[in-house]
């Protein structure tokens, strides 16, 4: 049979990291993926080279929208490195709590994603809509939407305001019933368990060889969480579990997800009745020769940064390993053997915010057929709509 | 106003390219199209193919491997079309102005109709900068979006 190249990319609107596949297909099977990255390049480790270390937490939190607090988190734990310092108590906290909720509504909007993947759209605007209560939290705790704005080596920048806390805690609780009802639509639904059971599976053994992190290493039975194995921030403090499923398929991955959220609920729930008084911030003088690392769990994994330092007031060479960079190349355990309506929904079980309707082509080599990124979700959402049928739903 | 202009302005197709963003200002463009902002109710509609669209709304801070293909789909875009900047990016490249590979803004690469700031621009500022848009040109202060 004639095999035939379908090129996905580069341009993906959500994309954390942007990306170019070139998926070969035969028939309706995956045979081979390959994958290019480095487009979008905007130079942001030699940018960061050229300001000083409280620039830096400014830039290094537009690498993503979704992981606009990741970023930051990490690149002042790593000069916190270099200092021997910890930020005080209550910066810790407040912290923990902006990182919980980004988590929150980086899940979420994966959520929705995936239900529009698999033609679930009713599922991406309840999964947004509630988002946006996760915004307006945000908005309180902040000022703003998407980048907080929050961190600075040595503490954070804005205090949380006792008058907003039981505002706040009142908004998380009622996501919670909205959240259960979303949860019990995805694992109810027969169709859903039919589109994503047994599709994209990465077993144990592949993840370990690939370096996975975060859900989707632990959706593969890998039990690793910075947050758990190494702890920073308040994570040691407050009580939460690492949730750790078996199979590592794509229904896994969402359940990993959707149970974190609840898990991240807990989280900031904890932190916001029990945060500590003090200190926001510590003085910081002058940055001593020397190196430093800082990593923590982002959303979609392990998120780490490196700095060195030689004494002047800008890093001499700063290091960004964003989690997506690990989690791309499982494609090649994931994808391949797969069917193409089910290539959507398995390239966005990583969370690399797969969104990239318009930018998608299917094209035969012998330039026959064109496919755009709207026929593969329309594939995808017939398969789901046969299913349906079947069962008689 | 003709019949064309009357029936373009209700029903502004639009299509989104990033750029080189960071994705923030591209979500906020589909939060656009969630429950709460809901911007179909002005008659938009987020398009999958440039040939349908009336209005580029381009996202991100330029960068190199981008130039000729946002030229390439400009030029592709049937006619009269419209260009919208979103985000400090895409208006002056924001923090990424020193960097090697974003060498210039977008209006030196394609004409642009509307600019809308903010890292990233609120949905409501989206909303209102399209809206903006629209005023413009039913008042006939805008480009025609014929040239070029």
């Amino acid at each position: 049979m004639a095999k035939t190249i379908i090129p996905i990319g580069p341009y993906h609107p959500l994309q954390e990291e942007p990306e170019f596949f070139i998926l070969t297909v035969e028939g309706e099977t995956v045979v081979d993926i390959d994958l290019r990255i480095g487009y979008n390049h905007r130079g942001i480790e030699k940018l960061c080279e050229g300001q000083t270390y409280d620039q830096v937490t400014f830039v290094v939190e537009r690498v993503c929208g979704i992981c606009s607090t990741s970023h930051p988190f990490a690149y002042t734990q790593a000069v916190e490195d270099i200092l021997s310092i910890e930020a005080p108590p209550r910066a810790q906290y407040i912290r923990t709590i902006i990182a919980e909720g980004e988590r929150l509504h980086s899940h979420l909007l994966w959520l929705g994603l995936a239900g529009h993947f698999l033609g679930y759209n009713t599922i991406f605007m309840w999964a947004w809509k509630l988002r946006e209560e996760i915004l307006d939290v945000m908005e309180i705790l902040s000022g703003n939407r998407n980048n907080y704005a929050m961190f600075k080596v040595g503490g954070v920048l804005r205090d949380i305001k006792k008058e907003d806390i039981p505002s706040v805690l009142k908004k998380i609780d009622s996501i919670v019933p909205t959240l259960e009802k979303l949860r019990s639509a995805v694992m109810d639904d027969p169709v859903l368990h039919a589109r994503t059971k047994g599709i994209g599976v990465l077993s144990r053994e592949a993840a370990i060889d690939y370096c996975a992190v975060g859900p989707t290493a632990r959706a593969s039975g890998i039990a690793r969480d910075v947050r758990k194995n190494s702890p920073y921030g308040a994570y040691d403090q407050v009580d939460w579990n690492m949730i750790v499923t078996e199979n590592g398929d794509v229904f896994d991955k969402v359940l990993v997800r959707i149970s974190e959220m609840f898990e991240s609920i807990k989280i900031l729930k904890a932190c916001l009745t029990r945060l500590p008084g003090g200190e926001i911030d510590c003085l910081v003088k002058e940055i001593p020769p020397g190196e430093g690392i800082g990593h923590i769990e982002a959303p979609r994994g392990e998120c780490f940064h490196y700095v060195r330092s030689d004494g002047t007031n800008r890093p001499a060479r700063h290091k960004i390993r964003a989690p997506t960079f690990m989690n791309l190349p499982t494609f090649r355990e994931t994808v391949i053997g797969g069917k193409i309506p089910d290539a959507a929904i398995t390239l966005a079980a990583i969370d690399p915010c797969y969104c990239c309707t318009e930018r998608m082509a299917v094209r035969n080599l012998k330039g026959r057929k064109l496919y755009t990124g709207e026929d593969l979700i329309r594939l995808s959402q017939e398969k789901t709509d046969q299913i349906k049928a079947e069962m008689g739903r | 106003m003709g019949i064309f202009e009357k029936a373009f302005l209700k029903s502004l197709w639009v299509f989104h390219l990033a750029t080189g963003s960071c994705n923030n200002c591209d979500i906020e463009i589909l939060d656009c199209l969630t429950p709460r902002h809901d911007i179909e109710r002005f008659g938009m509609l987020l398009t999958g193919s440039i040939k349908h669209a009336d209005v580029l709304m381009v996202t991100g801070a330029v960068n190199r491997q981008c130039i000729p293909r946002i030229k390439r789909v400009y030029e592709q875009m049937p006619k009269p079309r419209l260009v919208v900047a979103i985000g400090e990016c895409a208006l002056s490249r924001g923090v990424f102005m020193q960097s090697y590979n974003c060498p210039m803004p977008l209006d030196h690469v394609i004409p642009v109709d509307v600019y809308i700031p903010g890292c990233p621009p609120r949905p409501e500022a989206i909303m209102a900068g399209l809206l903006k848009l629209i005023e413009r040109r039913k008042t006939n202060h805008a480009r025609d979006g014929r040239d070029a």
